[in-house]
């Protein structure tokens, strides 16, 4: 049985539907992501996991326990905030300690587990300062210390790396991860930056609109989106109109702009109208075996690659080839393109499919 | 000449502030240091102020046991007057803080507007409120919880409670202040972490306003010590304060040296209890705010 | 943030009724047909409205504090905003120290002020004049005016007026089109908030006033010494619909929420 589970979960305020409806199984010791853009409803989820709001409809069962209205202070769920949310007017070893003197913990052993959880975020020895006078990266893992003295069963971490520079935020993926596994506590990570989500979690949630698009491994959303919105919002992405001229045993005959693309359909029912997408990092130069002919429109480079902008018969294509070697032609030149008809893939224009959390 | 650089800025700040500044040494700097030069002026019943120079006057308002008890009786006024608005005006704040719009807009606007409508109005107010014959008595005897008018116009209470309600603005205001500052999410984070909506207060909210009340109390004393016409009007002659001994000796008995020293030692008084108390304050309150 | 529970509101309303009670009470005094402090439950009229117009002291009170107001207003204006776009944008050694001084008005107790004006205009015979009261009034407004300037200036967008300049403005020009505009809000809420303390100031005033320069407050406070009448109940009522009025307009032009928490800090 799943750890955590949202149950038919929705939240309106009014007219004004946040959440649409939502079914999620969390596992024990996994760590989840909440990815989605502003407004897309999954930082209402986090609250309404954490107490701070209760779901119009719906059932949320912490380990067979339904804490659907039982209020925040009593559920035993530890909780990073996006601004971090420290006590100004406490030492740093005030606040990690802050959730053990809530539960009576004595003083002894909440000094040793203060200190515990400080060496764990790598602050030893800060415990007597006060937060106004360290820096954002020393914040948020006094913020992460916090949370994790409690021993708590979940972990909610809203945003945590917002406020934090490009740099430290890759340094913290990795450090973050590392202490969530070690401690083996389920999380719940809500966040809009898809490599921060790819990075960390077992699993993701990619949110839109207040519903759950796609629940899939970061590699599964990342290769075989299930809805247009996941596909365009992991990753870049080349995306074409066409329309299904045939379908075969294992691939569609997609007609895009006059060019017969011939498309996995990995059993779906694709019909009519239909996108069909490929990665930019999918396709390549070829010069013999070009199954499409253009001219570069743009070149730029990356460090670790080239991006390119190629004039073809289908449309703009857009092209990432990696930097080994030497650079691709300049603008203006004609090159030829090839791929693997595996990459492509195709979703209907409409209604996203599998849109209600299960792969 | 003056630039926009704001590291040479020349003679334009000085030319800028020149008419303000030159307005300020002439009018405020000057009958000051007269008035202090004042107190140390000889009073005679017959000839009024005299050349001559004494320290008398000072002496006079130190030793004293008629100006001892108008000195504790302002400072009593004073400490009663800060201790109810805090126990009055913080709640308030508190309350008006967790209002949504445009509830709040409109309550701030209730609570602060007064400020801007004179003492002697609102002081109006609370002697006919207050009266023997005034709508407090007359609703409370009405009611059968008294049978005889309470006395509490010219009496120490009545001050306190009129007093209080000029100057618990200066309270909700400065307590106000502080809470704009918070963040609300650290309400949510002590709740996450095991308080109880009472445990949060008490443990998160109010230590972070502790600031605010700080200053707020400091403003109110220093008003409610230098304050002169609620006390006038409410306590009457009997129940002097400093502001109105001064008064008495200026414009009643025109010892003006003497009434110099009393608002001398005032302003002294004032200076050093409001910087005193914010140098203590900011100290211990240093490492929690910018 | 935490919602109100009934406790709350109940407490609120406490405390506005607390507030309130005795403006309530001096205007429903005002409406007496009494000659003595009373409700109008029973008799209400406008006699004492009435009555203000036909008492000359009142009249010419209000007059005296209107055109001291307005005269106390301009010119603490006038000095108050060169000084505070000096102090916004420049950094000079003592303008900590200046900046202190124009404030410091609001910390020296109104008595105290009285007495040292009076001292100082008896001195150089000067009492008794409406442009030595002005001038006491002045150093008593200014600071509030400054303090509004300053937050309009602080706020000021200093790239604002070197784009002015760059387009070819001279800086008088620039001051004139780009700056003044951006801080007129501020300057014309400092004028009205001056405008209001200077016609409310009562403490100073009646050490400086005399029998030929009495402010409107100074008159009441002297009427309410001796007898309480309802006519200073009927003055003090209109002077609280004119306050509320001048409070909408205020509201209008600056936002009330900064003027009157902005004094806190």
């Amino acid at each position: 049985m799943a750890f955590l589970t949202l149950q038919g979960i929705s939240k309106r305020y009014g007219d004004f539907t946040a959440i649409e409806h939502i079914d999620l199984d969390v596992e024990r010791g996994e760590l989840l992501a909440l990815l989605g853009p502003s407004g897309c409803g999954k930082t209402t989820t986090l609250q309404m996991v954490a107490g701070f709001v209760s779901p119009t409809t719906g059932r949320i069962l912490l380990d067979g326990r339904d804490i659907t209205n039982e209020r925040p202070e009593k559920r035993g769920i530890g909780v990073v905030f996006q601004s971090y949310a420290l006590f100004p007017h406490m030492t740093v070893a005030g606040n990690v300690g802050f959730g053990l003197e809530m539960r009576k913990v004595r003083r002894k052993e909440r000094e040793e587990r203060v200190a515990e959880a400080l060496s764990l975020v790598r602050l030893k020895g800060l415990g007597h300062r006060y937060p106004k006078e360290l820096s954002g990266g020393q914040r948020q893992r006094v913020a992460i210390a916090r949370a994790i003295a409690m021993e708590p069963e979940l972990l909610l971490l809203d945003e945590p790396m917002s406020n934090l520079d490009a740099k430290l935020r890759e340094e913290m993926h990795i450090e973050l991860r590392a202490i969530q596994k070690r401690l083996g506590i389920t999380t719940i990570l809500v966040t809009h930056d898809q490599v921060e989500a790819m990075t960390m979690s077992d699993r993701i949630a990619v949110m839109h609109r207040g519903v759950i698009a796609q629940l899939s491994t970061p590699y599964d959303a990342y290769e075989r989106p299930a809805t247009p919105f996941a596909s365009t919002f992991l990753g870049r992405t080349n995306a074409f109109s066409g329309e299904v001229l045939r379908r075969n045993p294992r691939c569609a005959e997609v007609d895009v702009a006059g060019t017969t693309l011939h498309v996995p359909h990995e059993g779906r029912h694709v019909d009519g109208a239909v996108h069909v997408y490929i990665r930019p990092e999918k396709v390549h130069l070829a010069n013999g075996d070009a199954r499409l002919r253009g001219r570069i429109a743009t070149r730029v480079f990356v460090g670790n690659q080239w991006l390119l902008e190629v004039d073809t018969e289908l449309g703009k294509l857009r092209v990432a080839q990696p930097n080994h070697g030497a650079p691709p032609p300049e603008e203006g030149h004609e090159v030829g393109l090839a791929w693997t008809d595996d990459d492509l893939r195709v979703l209907t224009q409409d209604r996203p499919e599998g849109a209600h959390g299960h792969a | 000449m003056a630039t926009l650089d704001d590291d040479r800025p020349g003679a334009a700040p000085w030319l800028l502030s020149g008419p303000a500044l030159l307005l300020f040494v002439g009018l405020l700097l000057v009958p000051l240091l007269l008035t202090l030069m004042l107190s140390f002026r000889v009073f005679s019943d017959t000839a009024g102020v005299t050349a001559a120079y004494t320290l008398k006057n000072y002496w006079e308002v130190v030793s004293d046991p008629y100006y001892g008890t108008i000195f504790l009786r302002t400072a009593g006024l004073a400490f009663a007057v800060t201790l109810l608005s805090i126990v009055l005006g913080v709640p308030e704040t508190i309350v008006l803080a967790r209002m949504k719009r445009p509830w709040q807009s409109l309550c701030l606007l209730v609570v602060l507007g007064p400020l801007l409508i004179s003492v002697v109005v609102r002081t109006l107010g609370w002697q006919i409120l207050l009266g023997n014959n005034g709508v407090l008595n007359n609703v409370l005897q009405s009611l059968h919880v008294t049978s005889e008018p309470i006395r509490l116009v010219f009496t120490m209470t009545g001050m306190i409670i009129a007093l209080t309600h000029v100057l618990v603005p200066f309270m909700v205001m400065s307590v106000w202040a502080t809470m704009q500052k918070l963040d609300p999410q650290v309400e949510w984070a002590g709740r996450s972490l095991g308080g109880s909506p009472f445990a949060v207060f008490r443990r998160v909210v109010l230590p972070q306003i502790m600031p605010g009340v700080l200053s707020g109390s400091i403003i109110v004393f220093a008003l409610s010590a230098s304050a002169f016409a609620t006390p006038a009007l409410i306590g009457g002659r009997r129940l002097k304060v400093v502001a109105t001994a001064a008064y008495d000796e200026f414009l009643g008995t025109l010892n003006w040296p003497l009434g110099a020293s009393i608002a001398v030692l005032l302003l002294i008084a004032n200076v050093a209890i409001v910087m005193g108390c914010s140098r203590v304050a900011e100290r211990r309150f240093r490492h929690i705010f910018d | 943030m935490k919602q109100n529970g009934i406790l709350g509101l109940v407490y609120n309303a406490f405390f506005l009724s607390f507030i309130l009670a005795p403006l309530v009470v001096v205007m429903l005094v005002a409406f007496t047909d009494k000659g003595f402090i009373s409700m109008p439950f029973d008799g209400a009229s406008l006699r004492w409205f009435r009555a203000i117009i036909e008492n000359g002291d009142i009249v010419s009170a209000f007059w005296l504090s209107v055109r001291l107001a307005f005269a106390a207003a301009t010119i603490g204006v006038l000095l108050a905003v060169p000084a505070a776009l000096a102090i916004a944008r420049y950094r000079f050694p003592g303008r900590a120290a200046l900046t202190s001084f124009f404030l410091s008005p609001m910390m020296i107790p109104a008595v105290v002020l009285g007495i040292a004006f009076l001292r100082f205009l008896s001195l150089l015979h000067l009492s008794g004049s409406f442009w030595s009261l002005v001038c006491a009034h002045v150093v008593i407004v200014l600071p509030y005016a400054l303090r509004l300037a300053l937050s309009s200036a602080v706020g000021l967008d200093r790239d604002a007026q070197r784009a002015a300049l760059s387009c070819g403005a001279s800086r008088f020009t620039a001051f004139r089109r780009v700056v003044l505009p951006m801080i007129r809000t501020g300057v014309a809420g400092g004028w009205v908030l001056s405008f209001i303390q200077s016609f409310d100031e009562l403490t100073m005033t009646i050490f400086v006033a005399t029998p030929g320069t009495t402010t409107l407050p100074v008159a009441m406070y002297n009427q309410i010494a001796q007898t309480i009448d309802p006519l200073v109940a009927s003055v003090s009522a209109v002077l609280i619909v004119g306050t509320v009025l001048l409070m909408v307009l205020l509201d209008r032009m600056v936002g009330l929420d900064r003027i009157l928490i902005g004094e806190a800090q």
